[in-house]
Parts: structure tokens; C-alpha cells; sequence
């Protein structure tokens, strides 16, 4: 650009050539102050946008949280570094970008339990890990009870989650409401609080900074991240196995694909002819606008479909349930976030005059019994990791370390093992649905 | 809000008078005792998921109470037909052809 001098700094932070370790900027005081003398316009690119190459030894479809990681770890304790995610869109745009951050892992099963405290103990340091903030909060994470049957419900969590090692805790009404002052714990409530389930070392991660993080984190180990590159198809061998990829910038030979498709798995699972257990439904949620800090915690009600917490520009970041229609338009009917938004109001009066911002869609794979799908498929090379529905957000760390273990050695992690697609056929589902939180 | 047309009463109504009943089409297997495990994973949980043109059941819950099926495209969620229990599932095909004129 004329007049504005070329500064040294700036070709510094300008990714590498392809093949070397990138010469990338840590985040640390230092940087901060030496970019702070430029007035913070020389920080480089966080990643390169290379081109396609024409092969690969792992091609990752979709680059959302749970891609991204999977990449982020198939390099750093696999060593596998010619890997290549394509993205249809931009990266994180999916889910990643869309959910309402609740990280938490009180689920029922034993199969749950050790899958989403695996995460839950990658989320610890992962700040550290990819020295990029992802601001994981530690807020704890309310799930209220309004029903005899909700109670006896989320008792029993509380319950096996204990016996598993799983930080979980039952409150009274009135504790729930020391925790969170505004909740209304009245006995007028058309469903009035009854108690709760608390874990305290849930909360909530900035969903944004987690698939930035990674992608950062990816990048600097060689991979190539290729955003805009839709796949078409999925080419087979006479032998079955998959040979590689069609793309709309050209055919890309790979000898494994890793599926992390979230909403468009079945989409593109069709394109290799394997059936899948998925529907795919909007699924919506809603920011205010932004206020002084006020709620202290994340509050979740299955019961009357609402849950909430408020982030840190002051947000209140409210989800909704799903709509009850299969749809890919990320969109979804105004009568469900009303619902939400009604109850929020009966639960937080405080909050009745609040004016809500914006309101979005995501479009969610839901698994019949609620759990996730991660391993192999019936066809040689082609992995899958989908099913994550309306809540794998919290999973992104967990999910993408078993994820790239199961494609660097073939065979899944003994985390994500029971997690198979074949459970379909030999019945041994992991029903979470009481868990899942949403309603579907 | 989705607006419907229930075949039986021949109005349309706001989508909260109706429920939405999944996959149509999928047909109980006539011989259950000799299905196959992967039979039975078929008819329970596969499911086709489609991103574009759906045929799929809807129960008109809050009028008629009836259950009925409908092709709906799942990118824009629009109707394209609706049409009574028993009656054949139209030629996707040829409406996409019909659609594109
Ligand atoms: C409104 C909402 C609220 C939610 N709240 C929570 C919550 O509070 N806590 C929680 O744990 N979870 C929550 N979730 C669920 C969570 O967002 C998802 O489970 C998770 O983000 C899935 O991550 P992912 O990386 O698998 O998917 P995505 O981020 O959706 O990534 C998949 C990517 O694949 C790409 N893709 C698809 N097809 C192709 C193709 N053919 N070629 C190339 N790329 C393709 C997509 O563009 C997309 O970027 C919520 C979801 C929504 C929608
Ligand atoms: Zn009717």
C-alpha cells in the first residue's frame, strides 16, 4: 500500500513456506507490548490459507470445533502432519460458532461419563495448550428440577455420577437460589424450582476462540486448513476403500477421511453409500442485549425448555429447544424461542423487560438414543465422528483426541469405543436422553 | 412459524396445531421373527435425512387428529404437496422437474 511503510514485524509474523515449521508469534506479555507500539495493526495471520495439495494422508471434512481438534492432536501425539481439513464455508461458521457454550459432563452412562470427563479435563489447560485464550469459565453449570420426576431423575445422575468420580451435587430449592440469586424460587410458578443438579466445575468456554485456537494450534504443525472447499463426493477403489475426495477446487487423494460433518453427516455419508441413525433439526438460540454482570452461573431447565447464562460482554445467551422438523435452513420457527423466552421470564423476573438482540438457527445430528457416533464405517478408510446433536460443544477437546487416535491407529481409543455405529445393529445404545438436556 | 395444509380438513393451519411424525414411508416388517439384525437396525434407526425434497408424516394433533404425509424441501422448508395415509409417494424426480419450470 503506498505511503504506509513495510514493517519488519509484519514480514516476521508472515506464515513460513509449506513444509517448515511455521514461524508463528506466541501470545505473551512481550507480544503484546511490542504490538502494542504498532497500535496493534502488524499481528500476523493466526493461520495460512494454502492451496489444495493432491494428497493427503488424512483429509478431515468440515472444519468445526470437533475437525479442527482432531486435526490439532493427529499432529502433536500423532505425529501425523499431512493432514488437510476442508471446510465448506469458513471455519468455526457451523455449530462451532452457533451453540450456547455449555460445557459440562454429568451424564448418565458410565460410556458418557468417561467421554465427556475426558474432555472435561482437556478444557482444565487447554488455554495453556494452545496458548490461545478460550476462556473457559468454571461457573457451574444448575440444572433445575421442577417434577417429582425431574427430582428423581437427577437424583439418580447425581448419583452414578458420584459412584463414576463425577463432580455432581444435589441442592434444595433454596441453595439453588443462594448459587444464582435470581432465580425465582416461588411455590406460584406454573412449574415451581423444586432442587437442583449442580457441577461446579461446569461452565462455559468461548465457542469462537475454541475452533480459532485449534485451527492455530493445527496450522503451526503443517496442516492445511481449506476453507471454501466444499467436498461433492467421495471416490472409492475397486476394493471399496476410499481413494480420495471431490471437491468444488478439484479431486484430492487421500488415504483416510475423518467425517465431521455435524448437521450434513448424512449428506455426506450418502456420498460414500453408508446409511446413518441421524435426523438433522433446527436448533435456535438468542443473545440481549448486553448488561452489567448480574448472573453468576449457567441455569438449565429440560423441564420448560430454557437455559441461560451471560457471557462476558454482557450478553444474556439464551437456548432454546429444537423445532420438531428435519431442516438444513439453520433457521427455525419464532414459536420456540417465545416458549424459551417465557419461561425465562417466569424463572428470572428480573429479566421480563430485557430486549433480545439477535436470534439464530444451527443445524443439529441427532442420534436416536442421544449419544454420539466416533469410529470406523463399514467402508475401509472412511471414519466417522457426528451425532453430537444439540450438545457436543462441551466434547471438543475430548472428541477430537479419541477421534484422531482412532484415525491414526485404525482403531478406536478405549474412550470412544463403545461409541461405534454398529451399536445400532447389535443394540447397545447409550441413551442420554434424559441427559441431553434438550428437548427434541 | 410453518404454515400447513391438512388434506383432510383442505385448510391450512399454523404449524402448532400439528406434530410431525418423522420419516413416511417406512414400511413394519411383515415377517419380524426372520429379520436380520442389520434388518431390524434398518427399520429402527436408518434414516434417510435428505437435504432437499422429504416426504414425511405430519398428525394434524389440534384439528382433525388425523395423520397425513407431505413433501416438504428441507433447504427451504416449503411445501410442495400434501396428501392422504394409503395414497403412493409421489416421484421426488419429477417434482424436482415440475419445480425447476
Ligand atoms: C443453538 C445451538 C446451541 C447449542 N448449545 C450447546 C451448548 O450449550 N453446549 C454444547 O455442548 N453444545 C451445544 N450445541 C451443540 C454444538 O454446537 C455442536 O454439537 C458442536 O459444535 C458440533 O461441532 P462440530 O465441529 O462437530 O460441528 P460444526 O461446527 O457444525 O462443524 C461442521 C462443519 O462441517 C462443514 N461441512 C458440512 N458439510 C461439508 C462438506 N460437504 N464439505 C466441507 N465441509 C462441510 C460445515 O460447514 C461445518 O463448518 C449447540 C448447538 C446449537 C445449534
Ligand atoms: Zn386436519
Amino acid at each position: 500500500m503506498p505511503g504506509v511503510p513495510k514493517r519488519r514485524l509484519d514480514l516476521w509474523l508472515r506464515p513460513g513456506k509449506k513444509g517448515r515449521q511455521r514461524q508463528m508469534s506466541r501470545f505473551n506479555f512481550w507480544e503484546l507490548a511490542k504490538n502494542a507500539l504498532s497500535a496493534h495493526e502488524n499481528w500476523g495471520r493466526q493461520w495460512r490459507a494454502p492451496e489444495p495439495k493432491g494428497e493427503y494422508d488424512v483429509v478431515i471434512i468440515g472444519a468445526g470445533g470437533h475437525g479442527l481438534a482432531t486435526a490439532y492432536y493427529l499432529a502433536k501425539e500423532h505425529g501425523v502432519t499431512n493432514v488437510a481439513v476442508l471446510e465448506k464455508g469458513w471455519l468455526g461458521g457451523g455449530n462451532t460458532g452457533r451453540n450456547t457454550t455449555i460445557v459440562r459432563s454429568n451424564y448418565l452412562w458410565e460410556e458418557s461419563e468417561g467421554l465427556y470427563d475426558h474432555a472435561m479435563d482437556l478444557w482444565q489447560n487447554l488455554s495453556q495448550e494452545l496458548n490461545y485464550n478460550v476462556m473457559y469459565s468454571a461457573r457451574g453449570v444448575m440444572m433445575l428440577a421442577h417434577t417429582i420426576h425431574d427430582v428423581q431423575v437427577f437424583k439418580r445422575h447425581v448419583y452414578a455420577n458420584r459412584l463414576a468420580g463425577v463432580q455432581n451435587e444435589w441442592l434444595t430449592a433454596e441453595e439453588a437460589k443462594e448459587y444464582c440469586p435470581p432465580l425465582n424460587i416461588s411455590k406460584n410458578m406454573r412449574y415451581p424450582v423444586l432442587g437442583a443438579a449442580l457441577q461446579r466445575k461446569a461452565g462455559v468456554a468461548r465457542h469462537d476462540a475454541v475452533a480459532w485456537g485449534y485451527a492455530r494450534g493445527a496450522d503451526k504443525y503443517g496442516v492445511d486448513i481449506i476453507q471454501n472447499c466444499a467436498v461433492t463426493g467421495i471416490r472409492r477403489g475397486a476394493d471399496g476403500a476410499v481413494e480420495g475426495v471431490e471437491t468444488s477446487r478439484g479431486f484430492i487423494r487421500a488415504k483416510k477421511i475423518g467425517v465431521v460433518a455435524a448437521g450434513h453427516t448424512t449428506t455426506v455419508m450418502d456420498m460414500a453409500g453408508v446409511r446413518m441413525p441421524l435426523e438433522s433439526y433446527p436448533l435456535q438460540a438468542l443473545v440481549s442485549e448486553p448488561v452489567k454482570p448480574c448472573f453468576p452461573c449457567v441455569v438449565m431447565s429440560n423441564t420448560i425448555h430454557a437455559y441461560m447464562s451471560q457471557s462476558d460482554k454482557g450478553e444474556l445467551v439464551i437456548g432454546a429447544g429444537t423445532d420438531q422438523y428435519i431442516s438444513y435452513s439453520q433457521t427455525g420457527g419464532l414459536q420456540i424461542p417465545a416458549h424459551t423466552i417465557e419461561a425465562i421470564c417466569e424463572l428470572f423476573p428480573m429479566f421480563r423487560r430485557m430486549r433480545m438482540l439477535r436470534n439464530w438457527g444451527g443445524t443439529v445430528d441427532v442420534t436416536p438414543d442421544r449419544s454420539p457416533i466416533i469410529g470406523k464405517t463399514p467402508v475401509p478408510g472412511l471414519f466417522v465422528n457426528c451425532g453430537w446433536g444439540t450438545g457436543g460443544f462441551k466434547a471438543t477437546p475430548g472428541s477430537g483426541h479419541v477421534f484422531a487416535h482412532t484415525l491414526a491407529k485404525g482403531e478406536p481409543h478405549p474412550i470412544n469405543a463403545p461409541f461405534t455405529l454398529d451399536r445400532y445393529r447389535t443394540g447397545r445404545l447409550i441413551d442420554e436422553a434424559a441427559a441431553a438436556a434438550v428437548a427434541h | 412459524m410453518l404454515l400447513i395444509s391438512c388434506p383432510y380438513c383442505g385448510v391450512e393451519r399454523p404449524e402448532i396445531e400439528f406434530r410431525h411424525a418423522g420419516e413416511a414411508h417406512i414400511a413394519r416388517p411383515a415377517e419380524p421373527s426372520k429379520l436380520t439384525d442389520e434388518e431390524w437396525a434398518e427399520y429402527l434407526y436408518m434414516r434417510t435425512n435428505p437435504k432437499g425434497l422429504m416426504a414425511e408424516r405430519w398428525r394434524h394433533t389440534h384439528g382433525c387428529g388425523r395423520f397425513f404425509n407431505a413433501i416438504r424441501d428441507t433447504v427451504s422448508d416449503k411445501f410442495v404437496t400434501v396428501y392422504k395415509m394409503g395414497e403412493a409417494k409421489p416421484d421426488l424426480d419429477q417434482l424436482l422437474v415440475e419445480a425447476a419450470q
